[in-house]
């Protein structure tokens, strides 16, 4: 287990530097540069900037300097945020799109699994129908209408809690965005447990175990729930990396101080430096969290080997 | 605001009271973008980056509460007879936040700073006016050729220009004309912007800075006018989202939200009249016409057509609620030293239709060979609304508008480039003068997307430029712009207004037409 | 486990045709699933017969009516838009570039995701850990660059564009299916078919993917809403629907900047997409239960 995960972590460095190379020249080649704005720029001064950035020097050129700066840690200065240097910004902002997105994350377990796991020993049951028609609504219902609506019932009519606003990450500033993240999450976790749940139920040896006798309480807790995990836990692989890097739309309408924003606010102003670092930065967490994922399965299902 | 608001969530209660001190009357102030930098060469030019820079950097002049010009870290200034040469006492009591006297060295390196072509400043040709400016930010001349000079041992700072430039006093104002802390620069190198060494010579000065959430600043002790100033700070919201700015002023986070947007004035004047502000801004919402070889558009009769067909205020009021003003002109009302020169749209609705229809036909149009345009917007909610009206009204003239909307980066280049028929494009100005608009429509400026050329109008700028007498320089002024609206160079369509939410405790603060702020000026009247 | 399993495939030459009318007659037994059905046909049905059933236009304004509510007289029955056109009638323009977006993607990233996902769980070894490699890479690399150069290259193609939607969701899609593939392989009726000399490509297409067929479908009803919003941001961007074309994606999150001035605007297309979704939702659950081939 320890040389396979050691030898999963040496791939990713091949796996990270076509990552790079592709989003580099994907990124350059699409149009609209990070100086084209509402004001076009007197070419005097666009020479200037492209100069200062080495955004005159041939693509190839450009690429091995990047290259270069990042092995030795440097993601570069960002075009937009000029007092930040990229990492400054992604070492900023992670934390707090972390506690967001992990709060999400463990709430979302929290809910959606009891709920998915009642609803398929509840099949067809009202248990089951409130379930899932409150999980439907959830996913049908997307974030940028959920965010605001939040903010207006309980930040604005309520007045229980704040509409917006960081504050150094205190509690009540907090529980709007967390709920707002994690609404969509419960319900696909719930809707996932449920389907899986249903299928392992289902399976022979489930079957076979209830045959011998034992007790349903304990067929559930001992064999049923541990495979059933098996879609939800890769489902939550990339998810995890996705949620924890933040989301553009929580974050713009709480005014939380986290990087979700720089993966589209960055790819959108053309901030060169600033999108090759949320890439990089992405990228490992997926490489870390496929992994982890593929170890969790031994774990859910002993069967389960990576013998090479 | 006072920070001791209480959340009615019971459990939450104790950890708010923690974290706000009782009595603070900081201004909390809601910005709709994140601040590029506090280095005044490095700022991006949004509108909302002036606001914190002018609170914490002062230039020779300020503004105040009205917009009018006061002196500032100048004292009283002389222009020469040729309009030429500038020269600004400097007042005794200026100085840094950490007290160093701001010298007029301080000027001429902050200037220096910002024309030297490896800051790579964004904003550089605002101080273009200045002699040498335009060669140093080349390259082409040492930064030590700029026309600027520091006289009497500091106290004096002398400024040449090139051609007498009337607006020059204006453009002093705007943050690329501050000065910059030449103590700290040499102490510190790059770092001097960092906020554990930055000094700043304006009314509050930065203390706290959370990336994409918050700026604080605390009053400048060191400000010459620091006793006028009541506020205990302001704090810079960065509020990207425009609704969620209105929610956050609703539920009394905020004292001023420095924009709503247009699909929540109904509902903000209902609930909020007195807090709600709207007002005449220098500002002109256009669509520029394609001159260049090959567009439908390069034909006059095309362009005049669709100019008599655009229902402005059917937009302005139906379909954007009253938040723009309908404008028949391209430099908006209000100007300084300008009379506005509208288009001539004679008749009613049905007689404007009926010669665009004549116009159409006798430019070759008909129901066999219908005028096709490609319309260009960047995507926000409103610039779609605009678009989607414009095309519905030409529609009945039988054009068939095709609409292609961008991501705003895409949106400049591709009409930069000049690929479009018709494209949406607005200007806020940079400081109160018509040529600021005008000089849009002049060859070969980079800003004139649709590549309007006329020699005469060109003629007529050139000529302003050159002329001393203000009476004078405004006629050639009119008279430019009369003869681009014959021309139907492009359509004008709108004058943006400034969309303000400000608490009602606050006094201070008055609507004016650059819609600029500045915080010194502001207090909690009770 | 390992008798029942196998039986089906040991004639397998009969069972595609009435494994089909198999899974058909069960479905048809399951009232929710097949009430979802009809009323999936009929919003279908509506919004292709759209331009017909209402006397508005797709473009069309209505000069003396912008913004206003659902009303009864007047004409327009779910109200208009801030720029007076008939919400009911966009909505259903929008319902067929939504409706069909979610086809083709879904499509796209069933079929890619599901059979790259069982084979490189199947194979296992290097070329699961390869083709797991790839998965992670398209993970990492900027979405919204990477429909932008599909642009560049291919030009404005609506089609192009579900293409690639589909093309980027099929990699949940593969994760979750090789994740079923590995615990499936190591199962009595898998080694017994490998054993019995069964093809490896069989095994894949006739035991393996039917076993994981219901993570599948429930990961499909859960891509259809990812998918229909995707492409409100790629119209955002200017690469999905162009004015006076909407989709359901885009008016929603139009009336989300109206919500409290004109809340119709959000709800329309609201209830359109959620009534699709609950649809399908359960339609998926009876699907599951007909095709599953352990109750069968």
């Amino acid at each position: 287990m320890l040389s396979y995960s050691l030898k999963r972590l040496l791939q990713a460095i091949p796996t990270m530097l076509i990552v790079i190379t592709i989003a580099f020249f994907l990124m350059r080649v699409a149009p609209g540069g990070p100086f084209d704005g509402e004001r076009a720029l007197p070419p005097e001064i666009e020479a200037n900037l492209m100069a200062a950035y080495h955004l005159d020097e041939p693509l190839p050129q450009q690429y091995l300097r990047y290259l270069g700066n990042l092995l030795q840690g440097d993601f570069g200065p960002s075009f937009k945020y000029k007092d930040f240097s990229v990492t400054e910004l992604i070492l900023q902002g992670f934390p707090v799109s972390l506690e967001i997105g992990g709060l999400a994350i463990l709430l979302a377990l929290a809910l959606g699994l009891p709920l998915g796991i009642a609803a398929a020993l509840n099949r067809n049951s009202a248990i089951d129908y409130a379930v899932m028609g409150t999980a439907l609504a959830g996913i049908a219902v997307p974030n940028f209408v959920v965010a605001p609506l939040l903010a207006l019932v309980f930040g604005v009519l309520l007045g229980w809690l704040p509409a917006g606003g960081w504050n150094d990450g205190a509690l009540p500033n907090l529980v709007l965005p967390v709920v707002a993240l994690s609404i969509q999450q419960i319900a696909y976790i719930a809707r996932m447990m449920r389907a899986s749940m249903i299928e392992v139920l289902g399976s022979h040896y489930i079957r076979t175990a209830r045959a011998k006798g034992l007790s349903e309480r304990l067929v559930v807790w001992r064999h049923a729930i541990r495979p059933a995990l098996l879609p939800v836990v890769s489902y939550l692989g990339p998810a995890i990396a996705g949620i924890i890097t933040g989301s553009v739309v929580i974050e713009q309408i709480f005014g939380i101080p986290g990087i979700g924003r720089y993966f589209v606010q960055g790819a959108l102003n053309r901030d060169y430096t600033l999108v090759m670092g949320t890439v990089v930065f992405y990228g490992a967490l997926i490489v870390l969290l496929n992994l982890v994922v593929d170890l969790l399965y031994s774990a859910l299902d002993p069967q389960i080997r990576y013998d090479d | 605001m006072r920070k001791t608001r209480l959340f009615a969530g019971g459990l939450l209660l104790a950890s708010t009271c923690l974290s706000s001190s009782a009595f603070a009357e900081t201004l909390d102030i809601g910005v709709t973008g994140e601040l590029a930098s506090f280095d005044t060469s490095q700022v991006s030019g949004g509108i909302w980056e002036s606001q914190i820079l002018m609170d914490v950097y002062e230039g020779l002049v300020k503004k105040s509460p009205d917009g009018e010009l006061l002196p500032g870290m100048a004292e009283s200034w002389e222009i020469s007879e040729d309009g030429l040469t500038y020269t600004f006492h400097l007042r005794e009591d200026a100085a840094w936040s950490d007290g160093e006297p701001v010298t007029a060295e301080d000027f001429v390196f902050g200037w220096r700073h910002l024309l030297d072509p490896a800051n790579a400043s964004k904003y550089a040709y605002m101080l273009y006016p200045v002699a040498g400016a335009e060669a140093v930010n080349t390259g082409e001349q040492p930064p030590e050729a700029l026309g600027v000079a520091s006289l009497d041992d500091g106290r004096t700072f002398q400024v040449t220009l090139d051609a007498p430039t009337p607006y020059f006093l204006q453009q002093l104002t705007h943050y690329t004309a501050y000065p910059a802390p030449k103590h700290t620069h040499e102490q510190y190198g790059d770092d001097w912007v960092k906020l554990d060494h930055i000094v700043t010579n304006g009314a509050f000065t930065p203390v706290k800075w959370v990336s994409q959430s918050h700026i604080d600043v605390r009053p400048n002790p060191e400000y010459y006018d620091a006793e006028d100033v009541t506020l205990d700070g302001v704090t810079y919201h960065t509020i990207e989202d425009r609704n969620a700015g209105v929610s956050r002023f609703r539920a009394g986070e905020l004292d001023i939200m420095r924009e709503y947007s247009s699909s929540m004035y109904g509902l903000l004047k209902d609930e909020l009249p007195e807090a709600t502000h709207m007002s005449t801004y220098l500002g002109s919402y256009y669509y520029a016409f394609n001159h260049r070889e090959g567009h439908p558009t390069t034909d006059p009769r095309v362009r005049e057509a669709l100019n008599l067909a655009a229902r402005r205020n059917v937009i302005s009021e139906q379909i954007m609620g009253g938040t723009f003003q309908p404008a028949l002109s391209f430099v908006p009302d209000g100007i300084a030293h300008y009379d506005v020169q509208e288009m001539a749209l004679e008749g009613d609705m049905d007689a404007r239709l009926a010669r665009a229809r004549e116009l159409l036909e006798a430019a070759g149009y008909g129901p066999d060979n219908p005028l096709h345009l490609r319309l260009r917007y960047n995507t926000t909610d409103e610039h779609k609304k605009i678009a989607v009206a414009m095309a519905a009204m030409w529609r009945p003239l039988g054009v068939e508008v095709e609409m292609i909307n961008a991501e705003a980066t895409v949106h400049y280049q591709t009409i930069a480039e000049g690929d479009f028929d018709i494209a949406r494009a607005g200007w806020i100005a940079d400081y109160n003068d018509a040529e600021n608009f005008l000089s849009l429509l002049h060859t070969g400026v980079g800003n004139n997307y649709g590549a309007y050329s006329n020699p005469d109008y060109d003629a007529l700028l050139d000529q302003a430029a050159d002329t001393l007498d203000l009476d004078e320089r405004q006629q050639l002024l009119e008279q430019a712009e009369a003869l681009a609206l014959e021309d139907d160079a492009l359509i004008p369509m709108l004058y943006y207004v400034s969309r303000n939410l400000v608490n009602t405790r606050l006094a201070g603060w008055e609507d004016n037409i650059e819609d600029d702020h500045p915080s010194r000026w502001v207090h909690f009247a009770d | 486990m390992t008798s029942r399993s196998l039986t089906p495939d040991a004639d397998a030459g009969m069972a595609g045709d009435s494994l089909g009318r198999e899974a058909w007659r069960r479905l048809k037994q399951n009232k929710a699933a097949m009430a979802s059905l009809w009323l999936l046909a009929t919003i279908t049905l509506v919004c292709v017969a759209g331009p017909w059933l209402t006397p508005w236009g797709l473009a069309d304004v209505d000069w003396n009516a912008f913004g206003v509510a659902p009303t009864l007289d007047g004409g327009h029955w779910l109200g208009t838009d801030a720029n007076g056109r008939d919400l009911l009638t966009r909505t259903l323009y929008g319902g067929r570039v939504s409706l069909s977006v979610a086809l083709v993607a879904t499509l796209v990233s069933l079929a890619i995701g599901v059979l790259y996902g069982a084979v490189s769980g199947y194979l296992g070894g290097r070329v699961d850990n390869l083709m797991m490699r790839f998965v992670d890479i398209m993970y990492s690399l900027p979405f919204m660059f990477l429909v932008i150069l599909l642009m560049v290259v291919f030009g404005r193609n609506i089609l192009l564009i579900y293409a690639a939607i589909g093309a980027v969701e099929w990699l949940d899609m593969a994760r979750i299916v090789r994740g079923q593939t590995l615990a499936l392989k190591r199962r009595e009726f898998i080694e017994a078919a490998h054993a019995l000399g069964v093809k490896d490509r069989k095994i894949v297409t006739r035991h393996l993917i039917p076993n994981a067929i219901g993570p599948v479908i429930v990961y499909v009803t859960l891509t259809v809403p990812k998918v229909i919003l995707l492409e409100s941001f790629l119209s955002f961007l200017g690469l999905g629907v162009q004015e006076p074309l909407t989709s359901w994606g885009v008016l929603i999150s139009e009336g989300t900047d109206m919500m409290q001035t004109a809340p119709w605007m959000l709800l329309v297309p609201s209830v359109f997409l959620a009534l699709t979704l609950f649809c399908l939702n359960f339609l998926g659950d009876g699907l599951r239960d007909a095709l599953d081939p352990k109750t069968r």
